[in-house]
Order: structure tokens, then C-alpha cells, then sequence
């Protein structure tokens, strides 16, 4: 490590390998010392590792911009250096990196502490401290890999951190492989890890088809130097194949249309991971890959188009169904997904500042509007077990089994939640208002870059602007539609009524996110345009857009409208217990789709699984079993070997075939007790060995 | 007077390595095979001189006297173990030191 | 002698007056007490890679170019002085245990490290002579130190008659050599062969009964025969120094010498060393197969690890290929020796006082009784056979790479498959720790077990970065 370098120079570049040591040293101490510790000595440990995580991340920001943002790569150690291909691990700071460093550990810290408190009240958590402790390991791992995945400086390392966290997405998910959401012995969410895992390997595939492409026709996989070939020799097919491959990758990571799919089901692993990765840091990987590639998109039009599109359409269709959803979760799993469409619609266009401004503001408003969503699920919990257990008798955990299934993330048994948990429902609608883009939160601020751009660029990029405006305002709508349905109105069952407050240590985090929910859009006001000059030294050619009155006006009156439509539907007339949604007769069997996730998954499966299941059943049973085995082998072959294996048997196997084999074992054995035995102990027979072999060189030496 | 050919030191030291060697082989007392060997690197000093002379170099004569030394410390050093193996034998017949083999 | 001179040699003088001195220190330290000359030893071994170290990257020719200081000898010496420090953790419990426990022990060691660190420095034969016999003389008694037992002692006269006997083709292969290009130093016996002064049968005679005197230190084939009865009769202790220390003495003289004082009759030499290579692979390790006594089968099994750096010069006579080979040679001696020292503490730690708890089979039910010790051994036995993740693959890699670009596929052939028959008997080892039934006995001391347990993490972390040791090792080129 170069700490001597960090004396010199007084800046702190070279300690940016900590970035991986620390969460490393915290998941290895975990690890070996976890058993005997506490709960909260190994909420601590993870949580403390990623917070020196986070000042690393800050100390480097600040030698950034002490440097005036010029790049840094520290070299730490030769990796693979085979022909052709040199590859060390180098670290790369740069005003993009630290970005995603710091947003990754500093909300990563503040969700490691939220898990403390939360991973304790999880209905699953039987006073288990050895899965307490795989939990954490699995954090402090997914942050060691995220920090590779964003301080690499070649395709291949930022790979790596790439298959990294897909794997601790895949642990995560099925973190309770065991038990479903509800405390019920069940495998589904270890198949929704599956479902991720499968997702992700078809676009892991395409980014591999990228890298392939790269290497081949660059020679090279570090950033620069494929850059610099790439502007030098620009061969549009060439460019488009590896960008569009990159594509594939981006589609499967960031959870774009068509194959977001596994992102809904992901929301079953715990909801401090559904925060962390499935919607503050990993699935913005593919945002940021498009962004670090820009070099690359800038030269073809045509492919950043595709991008946007994309992302636009991502986003609406996104949006319409996270419209009909109940379940608290999978609302804002699907605005989850429509969001990220609005990144991979930014950075399609060029608009990379935009992008990786609402990928900040997104990781801290949808952070926060994720935990607290955990944080009303444990308050239904809390509530749930209050009623079952009456007071006191909290002992008997095993009674939940039996007991008529109650779903706590089920919207519709929610209800004027706002009196049983004031604290939740503030940071709450902090959340809601950043992401449905009012004045003055984040998501206004970034969001409305965002729309700027897909204005201002309409020509070229047509279509985008209109798309990505209906996202907006079905934005602000399904937000208020959650609102209203869990805050206000009646508590529509007794287990809204007892809800609970959750404890500080998960609430605090909580204010934390929400304060930069409120404030966040500060990095890059307009006017100031921080954000923006700090990325101008990382990416070419980016501006400050101006600020149009024009745009942000008419996404913000079609947000109010949005929620003014929400309140007329649910907060005028509250929902009632068993009530069909209000929407349902509008719009029909429109709602349906939008409900039933427009049958994409069952499309899929129609499509895709279902024949792929009767292709693999039809090549195992009939074709392997049946045909191969049954008619192949039973009549054809054991038939006819029967008769041939009589005359074979005997005089063939045994006497040549096993012979040769049996022959070329004893040989070596023979062979090998021949040689022991001429070790025969006596020296003058040794000194004849050594005269021997020293004639024979003399003599081959001599007389050739 | 003429002076004796380098070839017939070369000659006279190749016969008494080879017969150094030999000894080696055929000899079962362990003294005597050491003194073969002695006889061995005697041969060598033998053709170190001899080409020194010839050469008109003096390093070979140098390396004479290291070769002497060395061989007087091999010399301890063989005969000490020598005295050990016999304590416990009552024998220096090499071809009785055969525990270890295979 | 002036300070050049002094600072060319400068390790191998302190280390000499420290082992001088330790010689006299010891005789004021109580019997009961012989632990604080190791830890002395040990300390003069420290103080000596310091200075070694501190003189990486200098080119000092010293003593009228007798001796040279260069990237090669830093690279080799510093691995000798490793060993040593390894060769006292193993043996301070261990010498104790078996009631050899002198004083002398610790002073032979270094006065055997002095020797072998000479040798990786000398430029002219002369020089390689005295190295060769400073190292070994202290070898000889060491593998008698334990002269109640007849296998000791039996192993050290087999070695010491042995030793002098290849001593004396040394000592008249460099008088041809210097009858043939009158003069004893690397450069000018190099010059006058490239010249054709040199009486070229003169020269190849020489050269090869230079050749006897080193293939007998590494033990390759045909004069590999003292090595199974010397290391199963030796202390293990001496036995695990003997393996590495000696092994890296060998080889390094052996590249000096055919690299800078004969690099024009390669191409005539290549040949016998492929097919000694050849054979002492084939031999090594379908001998071992039969062996029962597990220092038996690791004297075998080193023997067929000097076949495979044999290998590597096969590819000598390429000059384009000399640096690659020497490079590839070296890093498979770092491989071995951090290999085979944690395999022999292993070996220590389930050896009996009386001598018991050799065969193979006694290993049965390690992997029960003692978890990691077993792991450690199953590294190691990867590593030895060549399997990833561990040293010995890449060690390997780069060898096979540099003898198969010197376009000598048979052996590389013959190395692979000799490979594959090395794998039967070191997964055997495995098999017995972790199938069989059994009660082993093993001997916990916490030396032993940071030698075993360093190894083991050295032979997998390193075999996770290779390059940049193999950059250190590519570093390390003669001059």
C-alpha cells in the first residue's frame, strides 16, 4: 500500500485500497470471532467497517478536489499477465468514482445500522447469532465488491465487483431460504435468488460478449487505452456491437425492459438488502457502466438512442404497474425499476450529469422510502404479535405458525397508520415527496435535469420527453395512492390499530436519509451547478443545462395534479376493509393488466420457461430416457452387446483389455519396486551409480 | 635438458584418478576408500600443477594448496565418523553400514 | 582488500563471525538453556538478510572478480537465510525432543548457510570448490549429529564417502577446465572458449565432471542414490535443510556456472541435462510410489523436483531463453522450499521420540484428530503435485512454458506425465489423513506449528499473486 506516498504528498490517494480492506477485515472478523459475540458487537463491527469505508471515501473526495479532480490510479498489485492481455488491479479516483464511492458506503452505512435493529425484529430471527452474523458478512461483502465494481480501472476488475455483488444479491434474496416473508417454512425465496441469479446471468453474458469484442478489436480492457484506440479509430460496427452487448448488461443489472423481471421478486430477501441493492447501489451498476463507457456511447448515436428508449419506456411501463400493486414492497420495487429508466433514459441521451445526479438523490430518497417501509412491516408485526400474544406472554414464538396468515406488507390491512407511527410516517412522506418530485426535494431537482435534457435533445432523441413526463406524473400518483391508502383513513384491521413505533436505531438512519432526501438536490442546483463541474473533469464535454421554468412548471403541476387525482380516489373516500380499489372500475380490464404486472411473468413463462422446461423434459425423458436409454440402449444396444459382450467377456476383456489396464499399473509398480531395490544400501554400489552416469556423459560428450 | 610434456602429467594423473576410483568401487574398508578418494583429488592437484606450469599460470598452484586444506578438514571430519561407526559396529566394512535401502 | 571487496562479501563475513563467535558464546550457555543459541542463530540469520536485502539491486564485483554481488546472488541468498531461519523453527523443538540438542547444532547450520551463500556469489571455480565444500562438510556431521543412532550415523557416512567422491570429479573436472583455457575465473574461461583457444574436449570433459559434482548436491540422476538412505537416516530436521537448503545451493551454482563461465557449450551440454532431467523425473517419482516411510517418499519426491528444474535448463541453449529459464528455476526453489519446509514440520510434528510415526500410514485419521494440520498437508501435497490453488502449479506453469518454448516437447511430455504419477502417491497421503481410521499421535509446538501454518498460507496467498514474485524472481538476472 502506498502509504508512504499519502506522507509526501499529503493527499490521501493512496489509501484508497482500504476501500476493499476495510469491509473485508470487518466480514473476516465477523467471520472468525462472530460466534462468540453479541448481536450488536457484530452489528457494530459490519457497521463500523463501513463507515471507515465511507471516510476513506471522503478523504479521497476531499484530495479530489484538493487536485482539482484530475485522475488518480493507484497501482496495487500485477493481476494477470498473460500475452497479450496485462492487467494489474489499479485503482481508479476519479469525480465519477468517488461519487458512486461515497454514495455507496455512506448509505451503506447508515442501512448496516438500520439492520442492526431491524435484522433483530425480523419475524425469521429466532435469536439465531450465527445467521445475524451471515448477514452482516454478506453486507460488509457486498460493499467490498461494490467498491471494486466502482474503483476498478479496467473492464475486467469493474467485472469482477460486478459478479461480486450479483452473488451477494443472489445470497441476500434467499437470505431466509427457509422461511417466506410471512414466517412459514417455504423455498420461494430462495427461487426468487434463482430468478435474480438467471436474470442476471443473461445479461452478465452480454457484458461478457462486450469485453470479448473489446479485447479483440482493441487489444486492451483498461478504460483509457480502449478509449483512446476507440477515438482514434472509430469503427461504428465495431462500437455499436460492444455498446449493445454492454446494453444486455445494462438491461440485466439496472433492471430495464426486458429483463427488470427479477427485481419485483427480489424484494423477498430482507428489506435492508431490498434497500441497499435492489435500489440505492448494485442495480445502478448498469448506470454506471453506460456513464464510465460514455467515450464509447458518444460515438454512436444510434445506440445511445436505443438506450434511452429504453430507459423511457422502462419507466412508464414501470410506473403503470407499480400503479396496481398492493403489497408495500413491490410499490416501490416497481418504482424502483421506473426510476432506474429514467437514469438509463438520461445517460442515453448524453445527459450523464443528470443521471448520476438522480442516481444519488434515488440511492438516499429510495433508501429511506425502503427502510421505512421495513420499518411499517415491523410495526404491523409488532402490532400482529401484540394482538396473538395479549401482554406479556411474548415467549411462545412458535405460536405464529399456526395461526391464519397475516400479510404486514399488504397495503390493504394498513390504515391511518400516521397515529400509531408518527415518527415513520414524517420520514415517509420526506421520501414520497422527493421521489414524486415536489419543489424543494432531490428528486425535483434531478428529476427535473433529467426532463430538461430529454427536452432540450427531443430532436434527437424523439419520443423520450413524452414518456418519460407520463412516468412523472404516474410517479407522483402511485405515491399518493401508497399515502393515502397507509397513513390516512381507517385502520382497516385490528392489527393497524396496534401497530408500534420502531426503536431509534433504526429511525435515526432514517432521519439521516430523509434530511438528504429534503436537501440532497443541493449538489447540483441550478445556478451552482456543483455536481456538474465536479464530473466535467471525468467526463468530456458535459454543460450545465439552464433552468427552464417551462419544464419544471409542468412537472410540477402534473405532480400535484397527480396527487390531487390520488386524493379524490383514496384519501377522500378512504378505502374500506375488502373494498376493491377505486381504480378498478375506471379503467377496467386496463387495471388488471396493471395489477397482474401486465402478464409479463407469465409471458415469460409461456414463452420462454415453459418450452424450455418441455425442451429439457422432452431431451431428459423421451429423448435421453426413453428413446436413448430405454429404446437405444435396452434393444439395440444391451441386445446386441449381449452376444458380442459373450465372445468379448472372456477372451477380449479379461484377457487384453483388462490386462492393459491392470499391466500399465503394475508396471509402474514393478518399475518402482525394481528401483527400490536397486537402492540397495550399499555405498560402492551408489559410488558406481555416480561412475557410470559420469562415463556416459564422457562418453556421449566425447564421441559425438 | 628437456623438460618432461605437460601430456605425460595429464596421462600419469588420469591413471591415478581412475585408479582412485576404482578403489572407491572394489575397496570395502572405509579408510581405504577414503584414501581412494584422497588418491582422487591428489590426482587432480597433480594435473593443476602441471597445467599451471604449462600455462605459466600461477592460479592452479593456488588452488593446489585450497584443495589441501580442504581435504585436510575432510580429512577430520571423515575420520571422526569414521571412529564413530566404529565404536558402534566393531566394523568399517561399508558393506555392513546397509540399514537404510529401498 | 578493499571496500568494495568488503562490502561485496559483507553478509557472508558477519554471518561467518556470528557463527565463529556463537561457537564460543555457546560453551558459556547452560545445557538446560541451548534454546537461546537459536534464538541467537536465529538472530544472526535476521541480521544477515537485513544486510542482504539492504544491498538489493547493487552490481559489486569483489576479491579481483572472484566473487560478484549482484541481483541473482541478493535474490538466492535471500532465500538460503529464509531457509535457515525455517531450518532453526523446525529443529528447536524438535532436537530437544530427540536428545540432540547441542550447541554445535545451531553454529553447523550457519556455517552451512556461509557456504551455500558463497556459492550463489562465486565467479570463479575456485571459489565454487571451497563454497561447495563449506557447505557441505558442515552437512556431513550434521546428518550424524544423532551418533546413538545407527541410522544417523549410517546416513551421515554414506553421505560424507559419497560427497568426497564427487568432490573429486569437481576437483578434476576444473583442472581440465583450467588446463584447457588456463584460468579458473567464470568471464575468462567464457572469453577463451568463445575465442577457440580452448581444446574444446578438454573443456566438455571438465565441464562435465563440473556437472557430476552438482547433479550429486541436487541429487539428479544417476547420482541421485544417497538421497532417500541420507534423508531418512538424517534428523528430519537436518533432513528438511538438507532439502531446500542444499537444493537452492545446487541449482544456483549450477545456473552461475553454466550460464557465465560456459554459455558457448550449451548447446553440447542441453542434451544431457534434458535427458538427466528426464530420468531423474521418471525415476523420483515411480520410485516414491513403493515407499511406505514418508521421509523416504519426500527424499524421492525430491528427486523428482530437481528433475523438473532440470528441466528448465534444457532450455539453456537458447541464449534468448536464459534469462526466462533462470527466472522459472529460481521461482520454482522459492515454490519447493516454502512447500517442502512446511511439509517436513509436519512431518516432525507426528514424529515419535524413538523414531516412530514415519510411515505413511501413521497419518491415518489426521484429519479428524487434527483439522488444520491436515489441511496444511493437503496444501501441501497439492503443491507438490502441482494443483491450484497453490505455489507448485505456478512453478510449474512457468517452467513447462519456458521448456516448451525451447521447443523440447518430449520433456515436457515426460514432466507432465510423471506429474500425473506423482499425483498417486502425494494424494495417497491425503486419502490415508482423511479415509482411514486412526489415532495419530502429533507433538504441538507452537514453532512447528507457525512453520507449518506459515507455509501453508504462504503456498496458497502467493500462488494468488505470482506475478509479482515472479517479477522478483525475473529481477534477479546475473551479471
Amino acid at each position: 500500500m502506498n502509504l508512504s506516498e499519502t506522507v509526501n504528498t499529503g493527499y490521501f490517494f493512496g489509501l484508497v485500497p482500504l476501500l476493499v480492506f476495510f469491509p473485508i477485515a470487518g466480514m473476516l472478523f465477523n467471520m472468525i470471532f462472530g460466534g462468540k459475540m453479541s448481536e450488536k458487537a457484530i452489528g457494530t463491527v459490519a457497521s463500523a467497517a463501513s463507515g471507515l469505508t465511507f471516510v476513506v471515501a471522503v478523504l479521497l473526495a476531499y484530495s479530489l478536489s484538493a487536485t482539482h479532480g484530475e485522475l488518480h490510479q493507484v497501482f496495487l498489485a500485477e493481476w494477470i499477465h498473460i500475452g497479450e492481455l496485462q492487467l494489474d488491479w489499479t485503482f481508479r479516483v476519479d469525480t465519477l468514482s468517488v461519487v458512486m464511492m461515497l454514495v455507496v458506503s455512506g448509505v451503506g452505512t447508515l442501512i448496516h445500522i438500520y439492520a442492526i435493529g431491524y435484522m433483530h425484529e425480523d419475524v425469521r430471527f429466532k435469536d439465531d447469532v450465527r445467521r445475524f452474523r451471515r448477514f452482516f458478512v454478506f453486507l460488509n461483502l457486498f460493499i467490498a465488491m461494490m467498491m471494486i465494481l466502482v474503483s476498478g480501472d479496467s473492464y475486467l476488475m469493474l467485472f469482477v465487483g460486478w459478479e461480486g455483488v450479483g452473488l451477494c444479491s443472489f445470497l441476500l434474496i434467499g437470505f431466509w431460504y427457509d422461511f417466506n416473508i410471512l414466517g412459514q417454512k417455504s423455498t420461494e425465496n430462495a427461487e426468487a435468488g434463482k430468478k435474480a441469479f438467471i436474470a442476471n446471468r443473461v445479461g452478465d453474458f452480454g457484458f461478457l460478449l462486450a469485453m470479448f469484442t473489446t479485447f479483440w478489436h482493441f487489444g486492451s480492457l483498461q478504460f483509457d487505452a480502449v478509449f483512446e484506440s476507440a477515438s482514434h479509430h472509430p469503427d461504428p460496427v465495431v462500437i455499436s456491437a460492444i455498446t449493445l452487448f454492454m446494453l444486455i448488461g445494462v438491461t440485466g443489472k439496472s433492471a430495464q425492459v426486458p429483463l427488470y423481471v427479477w427485481l419485483p421478486d427480489a424484494m423477498a430477501g430482507p428489506t435492508p438488502v431490498s434497500a441497499l441493492i435492489h435500489a440505492a447501489t448494485m442495480v445502478t451498476a448498469g448506470v454506471y457502466l453506460v456513464v464510465r463507457s460514455a467515450p464509447l456511447y458518444n460515438l454512436v448515436h444510434s445506440t445511445s438512442y436505443i438506450v434511452a428508449m429504453i430507459g423511457a419506456v422502462t419507466a412508464l411501463f414501470a410506473a403503470t404497474i407499480a400503479v396496481g400493486q398492493y403489497d408495500i414492497k413491490k410499490v416501490l420495487a416497481y418504482s424502483t425499476i421506473s426510476q432506474l429508466g429514467f437514469m438509463v433514459a438520461a445517460v442515453g441521451m448524453g445527459a450523464y450529469v443528470a443521471g448520476i445526479f438522480h442516481l444519488a438523490t434515488h440511492a438516499f430518497f429510495k433508501a429511506l422510502l425502503f427502510l421505512s417501509a421495513g420499518s411499517i412491516i415491523l410495526g404491523m408485526e409488532r402490532g400482529h404479535h401484540h394482538l396473538a400474544h395479549g401482554h406479556g406472554d411474548h415467549d411462545d414464538a412458535d405460536a405464529h405458525h399456526d395461526e391464519e396468515v397475516f400479510d404486514p406488507g399488504d397495503m390493504r390491512n394498513m390504515g391511518n397508520l400516521r397515529k400509531q407511527m408518527p415518527v415513520t410516517f414524517w420520514l415517509y412522506m420526506a421520501g414520497t415527496l422527493a421521489l414524486a418530485g415536489i419543489f424543494p426535494f432531490a428528486g425535483f431537482w434531478s428529476k427535473d435535469e433529467i426532463l430538461l435534457d430529454a427536452k432540450l435533445h427531443a430532436e434527437h432523441y424523439p419520443g423520450v420527453y413524452w414518456l418519460l413526463a407520463a412516468a412523472a406524473f404516474l410517479t407522483a400518483f402511485y405515491m399518493g395512492r401508497q399515502i393515502w391508502m397507509v397513513f390516512f383513513g381507517k385502520e382497516r384491521t385490528e392489527v393497524a390499530k396496534h401497530a408500534q413505533e420502531s426503536p431509534p436505531v433504526m429511525t435515526v438512519p432514517l432521519m439521516v436519509l430523509a434530511f438528504l432526501a429534503v436537501f440532497g438536490g443541493a449538489l447540483n442546483l441550478p445556478g451552482s451547478h456543483a455536481l456538474t463541474h465536479w464530473l466535467e473533469h471525468t467526463i468530456e464535454g458535459v454543460h450545465a443545462g439552464e433552468f427552464d421554468f417551462m419544464v419544471a412548471g409542468v412537472s410540477t403541476v402534473l405532480a400535484l395534479i397527480a396527487i390531487g387525482i390520488s386524493w379524490l380516489l383514496y384519501g377522500k373516500n378512504p378505502l374500506k376493509a375488502g373494498q376493491i380499489d377505486p381504480l378498478k372500475k375506471p379503467l377496467g380490464f386496463v387495471f388488471t393488466g396493471m395489477e397482474n404486472k401486465w402478464f409479463v411473468d407469465e409471458g415469460y413463462g409461456a414463452v420462454i420457461i415453459r418450452p424450455f422446461e418441455k425442451l429439457a423434459k422432452f431431451l431428459s425423458i423421451d429423448l435421453d430416457w426413453n428413446f436413448w436409454h430405454d429404446w437405444f440402449h435396452n434393444e439395440v444396444v444391451y441386445a446386441g452387446f449381449q452376444g458380442l459382450a459373450k465372445f468379448l467377456a472372456d477372451p477380449v476383456d479379461m484377457g487384453i483389455i483388462n490386462a492393459i489396464a491392470d499391466w500399465l499399473a503394475e508396471i509402474t509398480k514393478r518399475s518402482s519396486e525394481k528401483l527400490s531395490s536397486l537402492q540397495n544400501g550399499f555405498v560402492r554400489s551408489y559410488a558406481l551409480s555416480v561412475l557410470v552416469g559420469v562415463v556416459m556423459i564422457l562418453g556421449y560428450l566425447l564421441l559425438k | 635438458m628437456n623438460a618432461v610434456p605437460v601430456n605425460y602429467y595429464i596421462i600419469l594423473s588420469a591413471i591415478l584418478f581412475t585408479i582412485g576410483a576404482l578403489g572407491v568401487l572394489i575397496r570395502r574398508n572405509a579408510l581405504v576408500i577414503f584414501m581412494s578418494i584422497e588418491l582422487m583429488l591428489n590426482a587432480a592437484n597433480l594435473a593443476l600443477v602441471a597445467f599451471s606450469s604449462a600455462n605459466a599460470q600461477l592460479d592452479g598452484q593456488i588452488f593446489v594448496f585450497f584443495i589441501m586444506t580442504v581435504a585436510a578438514a575432510e580429512v577430520a571430519v571423515g575420520l571422526a565418523l569414521i571412529v564413530a561407526v566404529f565404536r558402534t559396529k566393531k566394523s568399517i566394512d561399508v558393506d555392513q553400514i546397509n540399514v537404510l535401502k529401498g | 582488500m578493499n571496500q568494495a571487496d568488503f562490502y561485496s562479501l559483507l553478509p557472508i563475513i558477519v554471518l561467518t563471525t556470528w557463527s565463529a563467535l556463537l561457537l564460543i558464546v555457546d560453551l558459556f550457555i547452560d545445557d538446560k538453556k541451548k534454546g537461546i543459541t537459536a534464538v541467537l542463530a536465529a538472530a544472526g540469520l535476521a541480521l544477515t538478510m537485513g544486510l542482504t536485502l539492504s544491498q538489493t539491486g547493487q552490481t559489486v564485483i569483489g576479491f579481483n572478480g572472484m566473487v560478484i554481488l549482484d541481483g541473482f546472488s541478493t535474490f538466492v541468498n535471500t532465500l538460503l537465510l529464509f531457509s535457515g531461519l525455517m531450518a532453526i523453527s523446525v529443529a528447536y523443538g524438535y532436537i530437544k525432543r530427540r536428545g540432540i540438542e547441542r550447541g554445535e547444532y545451531y553454529s553447523l547450520i550457519l556455517f552451512s548457510i556461509v557456504g551455500m551463500m558463497l556459492m550463489a556469489q562465486a565467479r570463479d571455480l575456485i571459489v565454487v570448490f571451497i563454497a561447495l565444500e563449506m557447505l557441505s562438510i558442515p552437512l556431513y556431521v550434521l546428518a550424524a549429529i544423532d551418533n546413538s543412532n545407527a541410522k544417523s550415523e549410517e546416513a551421515g557416512i554414506k553421505y560424507f564417502l559419497l560427497g568426497a567422491f564427487s568432490g573429486g570429479f569437481v576437483v578434476y573436472g576444473v583442472a581440465l577446465v583450467f588446463g584447457a583455457t588456463g584460468s579458473t575465473a567464470f568471464a575468462e574461461i567464457a572469453a577463451s572458449i568463445a575465442t577457440g583457444n580452448a581444446e574444446t574436449l578438454l573443456v566438455l570433459a571438465g565441464a562435465a565432471l563440473i556437472l557430476v559434482g552438482f547433479g550429486f548436491k541436487v541429487g539428479a540422476v544417476p547420482f541421485q542414490m544417497w538421497t532417500p538412505d541420507v534423508y531418512e537416516g538424517a534428523p528430519t530436521s537436518v533432513t528438511a535443510f538438507m532439502a531446500a537448503g542444499a537444493k537452492i545451493a545446487g541449482f544456483s551454482a549450477l545456473m552461475r556456472v553454466f550460464a557465465t563461465a560456459f554459455p558457448d557449450i550449451a548447446v553440447d551440454i542441453a542434451p544431457v541435462l534434458a535427458v538427466i532431467a528426464a530420468l531423474t523425473m521418471i525415476v523420483g517419482n515411480v520410485a516414491a510410489i513403493a515407499q511406505k516411510n514418508i521421509k523416504r517418499m519426500l527424499a524421492y519426491s525430491s528427486i523428482a523436483h530437481a528433475g523438473y528444474i532440470l528441466m528448465a535448463f534444457a532450455a539453456f541453449a537458447n541464449p534468448a531463453l536464459r534469462d526466462d529459464a533462470i527466472s522459472a528455476g529460481i521461482f520454482y526453489l522459492v515454490a519447493y522450499a516454502i512447500t517442502s519446509f512446511g511439509t517436513w514440520a509436519i512431518v516432525i510434528s507426528l514424529e515419535k521420540e524413538d523414531g516412530k510415526g514415519l510411515a505413511i500410514e501413521d497419518y491415518a485419521g489426521l484429519g479428524r484428530t487434527k483439522p488444520l494440520m491436515a489441511a496444511a498437508m493437503t496444501i501441501f501435497m497439492l503443491s507438490l503435485t502441482g494443483i491450484p490453488p497453490t505455489l507448485g502449479l505456478i512453478g510449474k506453469l512457468y517452467l513447462f512454458r519456458v521448456v516448451v518454448e525451447a521447443q523440447f516437447m518430449w520433456l515436457a511430455l515426460i514432466g507432465i506425465l510423471t506429474s500425473l504419477i506423482s499425483a498417486y502417491y502425494y494424494l495417497r497421503v491425503i486419502v490415508i489423513m482423511y479415509m482411514k481410521e486412526g489415532e495419530p499421535e502429533t507433538v504441538s509446538e507452537s514453532w512447528l506449528t507457525f512453520t507449518w501454518g506459515a507455509m501453508a498460507v504462504l503456498t496458497v496467498v502467493l500462488s494468488l499473486i505470482p506475478a509479482s514474485l515472479f517479477a522478483w524472481a525475473s529481477g534477479a538476472l546475473m551479471k
